[in-house]
């Protein structure tokens, strides 16, 4: 019997549990004249019975299906040679795994020796057990669940309270996973990066100008070691966003004031939505169309340039090299990208300074440019540094577009027609494939995504506070 | 006043000529500098008008530049071909048994059939180049034909055949146009060119809507190559998402709105909220790789990770909107029910709950939308491998729409190019949808109060 069987036969289970509940209580409620004797409805009664049905037998899967493999795992290794037991761990696993694939027909007992057979047969009966018998305890549980609800229903026991606080119970559970997720995360990058910088010295790291993550596989290489220096990353990063954000807050900017202070409100109405369209496009296709369309045209046009200038012996121009996948047309597009963003957040902050400033403005005889210029935005001010930053970490954070377009090589250079690349990129590259979770390489992406993490959870925090340290000026 | 004062303001006392000249030149200078004021101002609203035109040329240009590269890919070049299903050559009989079908040799006959067509090639170099025109499957689908249908045997059938990426890619962008040697788009050499002019002539090639785009999963081959398993991946994808986001999200939005006690621990909840909204999608994937995977050891590249990482990845974005959906229905309500004798519960499950519904749905809606067109998360747990069949179960290997359009678009054949900008059409068609319908939804069923 396989797992979605077992969780649809749980589920038809808890209904019929339902119904029978139902039922039920409105038997038990016959003899004493009606439901209005009972406790509480017999809908609460229902689905008590149907919780009582439910709940203990989906926590006894989810547990046996996280537990099982572990424990089997465990209980094998107890059959393996002695000398196998003082293997490292790394070899330890790689030989787990040569003993399942034996056990589940894939190789042979005679190429993994025969020493290990009883570990393999050990390994296949402890499998056939647990497939077995899983099925069988969660339908137990499911029916003890069952009859335990059912002897419950009774005329005095207000059913109603027992539901209410599991509601309560479980709402609580589920808004505790946004905490869950956060420690998840952190403690995730959190430890993978102290295992990083065991091998890599935390200095290296961050001080570091020079970045190859390659690690050689004979010792005796050319550039062995791999060199873990996260300077041109974060100089890479920077440059794009900076580039972004020149294209994205003049341009969010103006379009949120002409539209909140000049643009009627029909043109509003269509040009608007018409921009948020932007922020509804996938960042997988802004990749494909900076790489494909943006990037080649600012090449060939900064070889046309080039050309011009050879021609007219302007040198800074001859020795004018667009690089294929230059920083500036990843920025651009990635500008392009959060326009939107920036706009409705200036929208919004600009809609929140109050009309009686303006208002006064005008008295004094100000133009309405004059007005947005030294009213409006002094007020809005915290506000729109807010939204920027909050911009600029998005456009830290952002991926796809650099992914495509950005190129691989770690260039510590700020000029945009040179390749640069990411923080992102390098995280999406060095785990991209196949990866065992031991080498530095792998450890690096996660100690690049605990710097990613800091920097954008600082950024919006410095972010939300302004915006709230403005707003109450105004409440 | 004092004596000296006076005198002063005496000597300065200004002729009434002199004033007229004061207030003239005054004017004057008010009017230009009302002037340069008035310019400032259509200055400013012009660069206004200016951002806004850069926007929505930048929402045109997007569009117009996908679309002009992807709507070729909606069609595929087909080329009649007679072919005769010898008996003696296959080596089988209209009676022959699946077996023997799939045992007999179609490589050949193919090859054979289309050099019986031309003749006067004879050079084996020249053989491979015919053979070049055509998809490499070509072989596999004879056999499926006559797997399908034995009676085949023995009689002669003009078949469409799919052609190879190379004529397709010279068909529909250069043949019959006069174009320089640079704007020649064209891997064929002249041999193959004269084969496929002669081939027009006939009337032998044909462009048909191409099903092939939405029926075939992955493939090396790009005229093999269609999203139906990026589709199915995508949808089994979001099914998980929507199945786990939708109820949490809802959950923790009534628990924050209608029952949290205001202590440390909910406010600890809601800081969490706010920042994960606006943590890189990038590092979801991480997560995902570190807790699911290595953690929990549980499969690569399924839908089932996949919908648990996009899971926590759009909670947040469902949380905002339905708490705000919530604090839209008036306490009014709330009071009534609680008057009438409803406990906290049943006012919320009752009450609150179905007036705040539509608000849940349409941010539920984007969020899903969101979640359809995420890819650096996916990628990080393994869903990028190449993948032929479409998957069937959430626990099969697929991939998704944004993630083929990454792989598609990293593929070194021209003709990948526009399958990519076709896959993206699609994406955005389904993206186009969800967002149509969430506002449609917001204006149909949101009540104002």
């Amino acid at each position: 019997m396989n797992l979605s069987t077992l969780l649809l036969i749980t589920f038809v289970a808890s209904a019929g549990a339902y119904f029978i509940g139902y039922t039920r209580s409105q038997q038990i409620a016959k003899p004493i004249g009606g439901v209005r004797h009972l406790a509480t409805l017999p809908s609460y009664y229902a689905s008590m019975m149907s919780i009582w049905a439910l709940v203990p037998a989906l926590i006894a899967v989810v547990l046996w299906s996280v537990l099982d493999g572990s424990i089997i795992s465990s209980l094998v290794k107890g059959a393996l040679p002695t000398e196998a037991k003082q293997m490292s761990q790394e070899n330890l696993g790689l030989l787990m795994s040569q003993v399942e694939n034996v056990a589940i027909g894939i190789g042979s007992i005679e190429t993994l020796g025969i020493e290990y057979q009883p570990a393999v047969e050990r390994l296949k009966s402890l499998t056939l057990v647990s497939k077995q018998s899983m099925p069988v305890l969660v339908i137990v549980i499911l029916i003890i669940g069952m009859l335990l609800g059912f002897r419950a229903i009774s005329p005095h026991y207000n059913a109603r309270y027992a539901v209410e606080k599991i509601f309560n119970v479980t709402l609580f559970v589920c808004s505790s996973i946004a905490i869950f997720t956060t420690f998840g995360i952190v403690f995730s990058v959190l430890l993978e990066s102290l295992a990083f910088f065991q091998k890599v010295p935390f200095f290296d790291f961050v001080l570091g100008t020079h970045w190859s993550p390659q690690i050689a596989i004979r010792a005796d290489q050319a550039g062995a070691s791999g060199s873990f220096g996260v300077i041109p990353l974060i100089v890479g990063t920077l440059l794009i966003s900076f580039i972004a954000l020149l294209i994205a807050v003049p341009v969010g900017l103006m379009s949120a004031v002409y539209l909140s202070e000049y643009a009627s409100r029909r043109v509003r109405g269509i040009v608007k939505p018409a921009l948020e369209i932007l922020a509804g496009v996938p960042t997988v296709v802004y990749g494909f169309f900076a790489a494909l369309t943006v990037a080649p045209a600012i090449r060939r046009y900064g070889d046309a340039l080039r050309d011009w200038g050879a021609e007219r012996d302007i040198e800074f121009l001859a020795n004018l090299a667009v690089s294929s996948e230059s920083a500036l047309a990843a920025g651009l597009v990635m500008g392009v990208m959060i326009i939107p963003f920036v706009s409705s957040l200036s929208d919004d902050v600009i809609n929140a300074v109050p009309q009686s400033l303006r208002d006064g403005s005008y008295g004094l005889g100000a133009t309405q440019s004059e007005t947005i210029k030294k009213v409006v935005f002094p007020a809005a001010l915290p506000g729109i540094v807010g939204g920027v930053l909050l911009a600029a970490s998005r456009a830290i954070g952002e991926t796809m577009i650099v992914v495509m377009a950005a190129g691989l090589a770690a260039n510590l250079t700020v000029n945009p027609l040179e390749a640069v690349t990411t923080v992102t990129v390098q995280i999406v590259t060095l785990l991209v494939g196949d990866q065992e979770f031991d080498s530095a390489k792998t450890l690096a992406a996660f100690a690049l995504g605990l710097f990613l993490f800091v920097i954008t959870l600082a950024l919006n925090v410095v972010a939300l506070k302004v915006v709230k340290k403005y707003r109450e000026q105004y409440d | 006043m004092t004596d000296s004062s006076n005198t002063a303001s005496n000597d300065s006392m200004p002729t009434p000529v002199e004033v007229d000249q004061a207030r003239a030149e005054l004017a004057k200078r008010r009017a230009a500098s009302l002037k340069k004021r008035n310019a400032a101002e259509k200055r400013f609203q012009w660069a206004g008008r200016l951002s806004i035109a850069f926007g929505i040329a930048c929402v045109l240009f997007l569009f117009t530049d996908i679309f002009s590269k992807g709507i070729s890919a909606f069609t595929q070049t087909y080329i009649d071909v007679e072919i005769t299903f010898d008996a003696e050559q296959l080596g089988l009989t209209p009676q022959s048994t699946e077996k023997e079908i799939k045992a007999a040799s179609f490589g050949s006959f193919f090859k054979k059939s289309l050099r019986a067509q031309y003749p006067e090639i004879t050079e084996r170099k020249a053989k491979r180049q015919l053979y070049a025109l055509f998809t490499s499957d070509m072989p596999l689908i004879l056999r499926n034909m006559v797997v399908a249908d034995p009676s085949l045997i023995g009689t002669t059938q003009t078949i469409s055949m799919i052609a190879d990426d190379d004529f397709d890619t010279y068909y529909k962008h250069s043949y019959g146009k006069n174009l320089g040697p640079d704007e020649k788009i064209s891997r064929l050499n002249e041999m193959q060119e004269n084969l496929v002019h002669q081939l027009v002539r006939s009337g032998a090639v044909k462009k048909k809507f191409n099903s092939i785009l939405f029926t075939n999963s992955d493939s090396r081959e790009p005229e093999l190559a269609g999203i139906k398993g990026a589709i199915m991946g995508s949808i089994l994808t979001l099914f998980v998402t929507l199945i786990l986001s939708f109820p949490i999200a809802v959950a923790t939005a009534i628990y924050l709105e209608e029952f949290a006690p205001t202590n440390k621990i909910t406010d600890f909840i809601e800081v969490n909220i706010n920042n994960l909204a606006a943590v890189p999608s990038v590092i979801f994937g991480l997560l995902g790789l570190a807790v699911f995977i290595n953690f929990f050891g549980m499969p690569r590249s399924v839908p089932l990770i996949g919908g648990f990482v996009l899971t926590l990845m759009t909670l947040p974005t469902i949380i905002i909107s339905s708490r705000a959906a919530i604090k839209a229905v008036p306490p009014s309500i709330r009071e009534a029910a609680l008057g009438m004798g409803a406990s906290k519960v049943q006012t919320v499950v009752h009450h609150v709950l179905p007036l705040a519904m539509p608000g849940m749905l349409t941010g539920t809606i984007i969020g899903m939308a969101q979640a359809l067109g995420e890819t650096a998360p996916l990628l990080m747990i393994g869903m990028v491998a190449f993948i032929v069949d479409a998957p069937s179960g959430i626990t099969d290997p697929a991939t998704v729409l944004p993630v083929q359009i990454f792989l598609w678009s990293d593929s070194p054949e021209r003709a990948f190019v526009e399958k990519t900008s076709a896959a993206i059409m699609v994406l955005l068609t389904f993206l186009i949808c969800m967002n149509s319908l969430a506002v449609w939804l917001r204006k149909r069923l949101e009540r104002r109060w």
